[in-house]
């Protein structure tokens, strides 16, 4: 009974509902027919670099105006799931012809090893090496395997860099003047002294993202560096000097005089490095540790910002101070992509000078060609003027182990927050080193 | 005389009343407002300039959100998968809550409480394997992997509302229609659907939220341009090396819209929803 | 769990059982394609040594040995129980509080309804971009830049000025106000629905009982709302444990090791140190000790609703 006067109500949504459902079923078999197939004579791209989409699209076009080579450029963002992506599709083995692996070196050489990776040696060493030559060799080397390389990768060049980068200490000019300093500091020393500067005049000395461990690691290992020696670091990742050394308490101690003197703005540990980069670009804090992407950033938000690039203050003047630099962005190539010519033509055409030229003045990066330096912005080029001396994880011989890594820079963090002091976190980070090395052995 | 006092006594109360609901109220409000002041500026006022309402209005934040974000494709590939989604997930979930709830077959228990479990075990980083099994389906670049892929995030907890509902649902009801000569689909569809309306109603805005605003497993799956939802656009704009915040703030405030205008059509349902017992268990 | 309801017709023979089992068979196909493989390679993984690509080696139960000896892992564990706690008491008690507020007849009912819900319904990314505005610590020509550090100093309460998310005293209390402003909208309209199903006439007879606001409060609706209570708990215990984006984005990858939850271990195990096998072993460890706590919840309610 009810039954009947309910249904007599429903027959017009009933009339919708069944509509609906033939839509569904209608959507779902042309997804299923739509399948992209793939035609032979287009290049497919995947990258994350958000700032280079419009560039890379109209390098893209003109590619296609020229050759007739189409090339599809697809954007991934954020960059953690981009790179998750491209492991999951090189296991699925549908990697598109030119991709970037955004993860640490012990990774990319398990993409080599695994065969999803071509080795482009050959194309460089093409013709007299003209295309390694045009390039920085820092940029490549961050693409190299070297002869005897820790991972057992065949030797060879994997990758082409399409910029480069580096991270130094930028300087607010106008904040400087107003504390009376009229040049960036030379020495660790010098740096305190302007800092206890700034300090005298309500100024916030220093703002980077060190609430992202990787800066923090940066920052510390460029000491480290400076301070013992390159040789001297790499034996404590053998695990042949321990952390309790003097030389590391005096790494971990450059954090503790910084905190000391009220260097670093308010709540840094936690700071991200894009409100770090907002910080500076609004004159809160003098000095900033940034990479040369800033460039675009500041640029975009204070075009009017007055700032200098120099290599962090160093402590020990007989041992050079060595910045982190090399390759911005790299592509690989896909081994098994049937247009594998095609694709390191195409890069070869993205690297040459002119086109270096016209990425780097849309996109304030720093040309992995090093004839297109020549057209760059003033302050890119003082960027650049120390790319023949940077070094990165990705050049050493060897990394740290990522456990005992992740405790050095916590360790940092805490005597950046007066929670721990040198000699406390040296005892901790080797007694993770030691488990870890242990842990090798067996 | 003494009505005075009551009156005295129920204003104050009721002021008091007022001023704490106007406080979170104004919490609750201040972000959308600050998300709308700020896409009317540009990148270089936006941390400066500290007037409530800007000095010049950028409304050309939104065409360059609309036509640089590539919004009109994705606006549209937006509404498809979260009307799909939605829809595939009422239908599963209904049909499965119902057999949980009204119908015995063996297993069922045991089902149930997978079901159950599987709410509450985070699966973080399980992409490698799902897009390796996704491209063996041949699912992965396709509207329908996404879907079906997004049918399940959400298929959990909706049976736990669902079924929830079911269990009060009253059995003269049922008996009326078996007696009528309906089978089981036929009282799924003619008593137990229309009597759990609001509780669909909860659904739908649960997962509408969730599918709107997912970007994870679309970067994951979907290779071209064409198929990917809104969140995509947004997160260009708030890059790895540069964010353009007045046109971030302009894609989101376009982005927050239709979802708080399906909250709005279904508040309704949603009040009267919770209160039939979806959610009484 | 509720006792099973009329079933009578429809249970007669194995016929009846197969036809009423093809209702779930959909729900079923879609969880085991793309839940249950997944979960069973989460598990096999958790035996094995991993970095994400390349070769596995099988290696026992060493994973599950390592996280038993974590003080990192548990802390994080104290640390998202922390938060689970401060939801359950400030956010669902906030909840509770404008429910009721709301239940009466008062003006701009369904304007309330429906701003409470605004939170929720607000992208990630606007949330963090705000509160980290509100909390920063930063200072600029000697004023504050953080809205509540400026906002103590108009109020003339200097003191109270704070490095609030750089100091692990307060980061997680932080975190944790956060996260309830975030959530307490669903807890909010679960419980506003609640109350408007309580008969009226349970309070009338309260009344006539000469019972006052307080005691008909404490007999009438806390028993009527025992069973939405209960769910509320369950989700809010459900959303807080698992609680991560809000943290990257208050506090990036954390303050030391203050901030750490059992979810941004697992992400960093993954992404961070490459341990895969350990990630998953991780994530096993804290679904079943979520499944067990959430199952304890369900029957605890059902135990005392029958009290």
């Amino acid at each position: 009974m009810l039954l009947r006067r309910k249904s007599g109500e429903e027959n017009g949504q009933e009339m919708k509902k069944i509509f609906s459902w033939f839509c569904c079923a209608l959507l779902a078999t042309a997804v299923g027919c739509a399948q992209p197939k793939k035609p032979s004579h287009q290049i497919e791209v995947w990258h994350w670099m958000t700032d280079r989409q419009d560039a890379l699209e109209v390098m893209a076009k003109k590619y296609e105006q020229e050759t007739g080579i189409k090339v599809k450029i697809e954007l991934f963002a954020p960059s953690d799931a981009y790179s998750q992506k491209v492991i999951a599709a090189a296991q699925a083995n549908v990697l598109p012809d030119i991709y970037g692996i955004l993860s640490k070196k012990a990774i990319v050489a398990s993409f080599i090893k695994a065969g999803y990776v071509a080795d482009l040696s050959a194309d460089f060493a093409a013709h007299d090496s003209a295309w390694e030559k045009s390039m920085f060799v820092k940029a490549l080397d961050v693409n190299r395997f070297p002869e005897g390389n820790i991972e057992k990768v065949k030797p060879g060049l994997y990758g082409v860099p399409i910029d480069v980068t580096n991270i130094q200490l930028i300087y607010n000019k106008k904040l400087l003047r107003k504390a009376g300093i009229t040049r960036p500091p030379e020495t660790f020393t010098e740096f305190v002294s302007q800092i206890k500067a700034l300090k005298r005049v309500g100024i916030v000395p220093f703002v980077s993202g060190f609430g992202e461990m990787w800066l923090v690691e940066c920052f510390a290992l460029n000491y480290a560096f400076n301070i013992m020696g390159e040789e001297k670091v790499f034996k404590t990742f053998r695990g042949e000097v321990p952390y309790t050394d003097p030389d590391w308490i005096q790494v971990f101690s450059v954090f503790k005089t910084l905190t000391d003197h009220g260097a670093f703005m308010q709540g840094i540990v936690t700071k991200g490095n894009k409100l770090a980069e907002q910080d500076f670009a609004l004159g809160r804090a003098a000095f900033a540790f940034n990479g040369s992407w800033c460039v675009n950033v500041y640029h975009d938000m204070n075009p009017s910002l007055e700032y200098g690039v120099i290599q962090l203050p160093p402590i020990n003047s007989a041992l050079p101070m060595r910045m982190w630099g090399g390759a911005g962005s790299s592509f690989e190539v896909s081994n098994s992509s049937p247009n594998k010519d095609k694709a390191i033509s195409f890069l070869k055409w993205l690297t040459a000078k002119e086109q270096q030229v016209f990425l780097s003045e849309q996109t304030n990066n720093l040309p992995a060609n090093r004839e297109a330096l020549g057209a760059i912005p003033q302050v890119l080029a003082e960027f650049s003027r120390v790319m023949e001396t940077v070094t990165h994880p990705s050049v050493w011989p060897l990394n740290e182990d990522p456990l005992a890594l992740e405790t050095f820079v916590k360790g940092i963090q805490s005597i950046m927050i007066a929670e721990s002091t040198p000699e406390r976190v040296a005892q901790d980070v080797a007694a993770v080193k030691e488990r870890q090395l242990d842990k090798m052995k067996r | 005389m003494f009505p005075n006092k009551y009156v005295i006594w129920s204003w104050t109360r009721n002021s008091l009343l007022h001023v704490f609901l106007l406080t979170v109220m104004v919490s609750c409000l201040f972000p959308i407002f600050w998300m709308i002041r700020s896409s009317l500026m540009t990148n270089q006022t936006i941390f400066v300039e500290h007037a409530l309402i800007p000095k010049d209005l950028n409304w050309s934040n939104y065409i360059v959100a609309w036509t640089k974000g590539n919004f009109a494709v994705y606006f549209i590939n937006s509404m498809v998968y979260t009307v799909s989604v939605v829809f595939g997930i009422v239908v599963v979930a209904s049909l499965a809550a119902f057999a949980f709830s009204r119908l015995r077959f063996p297993g069922r228990d045991v089902l149930f409480y997978m079901f159950l479990a599987a709410m509450m075990i985070p699966l973080p980083g399980s992409f490698v394997p799902l897009f390796v099994m996704m491209n063996k389906l041949h699912l992965v670049n396709t509207r329908l992997g996404y879907i079906l892929c997004m049918i399940n995030v959400g298929l959990s907890l909706s049976i736990f509302i669902l079924k929830t509902f079911f269990d009060k649902m009253p059995s003269d009801l049922e008996d009326a229609a078996r007696i009528d000569g309906c089978s089981r689909l036929q009282i799924w569809w003619h008593v137990a659907l229309p009597l759990a309306k609001p509780a669909i109603a909860v659904v739908v805005i649960y997962n509408a939220l969730n599918v709107w605003n997912e970007y994870i497993l679309a970067t994951l799956l979907l290779n071209d341009k064409d198929l990917m939802p809104l969140q995509r656009g947004l997160m260009v704009f708030n890059g790895a090396y540069q964010v353009d915040y007045p046109v971030l703030m302009a894609g989101l405030t376009m982005t927050a819209l239709p979802i708080i205008i399906v909250y709005l059509i279904m508040q309704k349902h949603i009040v009267k929803g919770l209160s039939s017992g979806a959610v009484i268990g | 769990m509720p006792v099973m309801a009329d079933t009578r017709d429809f249970s007669k023979g194995p016929l009846d059982a197969f036809k009423n089992s093809l209702f779930v068979v959909p729900a079923v196909l879609i969880f085991s394609v793309f839940y249950i493989y997944p979960f069973f390679n989460l598990l096999w993984l958790s035996f094995h040594q991993w970095q994400g690509i390349g070769p596995m080696i099988w290696v026992g139960f060493q994973n599950f040995q390592g996280i038993a000896g974590d003080k990192v892992w548990w802390a994080s564990m104290g640390h998202a129980a922390y938060i689970t706690l401060i939801a359950l008491t400030f956010q669902n008690a906030l909840a509770f509080a404008l429910a009721l507020a709301c239940d009466r007849e008062i003006r701009m009912k369904r304007f309330y309804c429906m701003v409470f819900f605004i939170p929720p319904v607000l992208s990630e990314v606007v949330v963090g971009i705000l509160w980290n505005w509100v909390l920063n610590a930063g200072q600029q020509n000697g004023q504050n830049i953080g809205l509540l550090n400026y906002f103590l100093v108009q109020t003339g309460l200097p003191n109270l000025v704070h490095n609030w998310l750089s100091d692990p005293k307060t980061a997680l209390t932080c975190i944790a106000v956060v996260h309830s402003w975030k959530g307490f909208g669903w807890g909010f309209i679960m419980l506003l629905a609640g109350l408007q199903t309580i008969d009226k006439q349970y309070y009338e007879a309260a009344k006539v009982d000469g019972a006052g606001s307080w005691s008909s409060f404490k007999n009438v609706t806390i028993p009527m709302m025992l069973p939405v209570i209960m769910v509320v708990v369950i989700l809010t215990i459900l959303g807080s444990m698992q609680v991560f984006v809000l943290i990257l984005s208050l506090v990036n990858q954390g303050l030391v090791y203050h901030t750490e939850v059992p979810v941004t271990r697992i992400l960093g195990s993954m992404f961070t140190t490459n341990q895969f096998g350990y990630a998953c072993a991780q994530a096993v460890i804290f679904g079943a000790i979520l499944v067990v706590v959430s199952f304890g919840m369900k029957k605890l309610s059902n135990s005392i609703k029958q009290a």
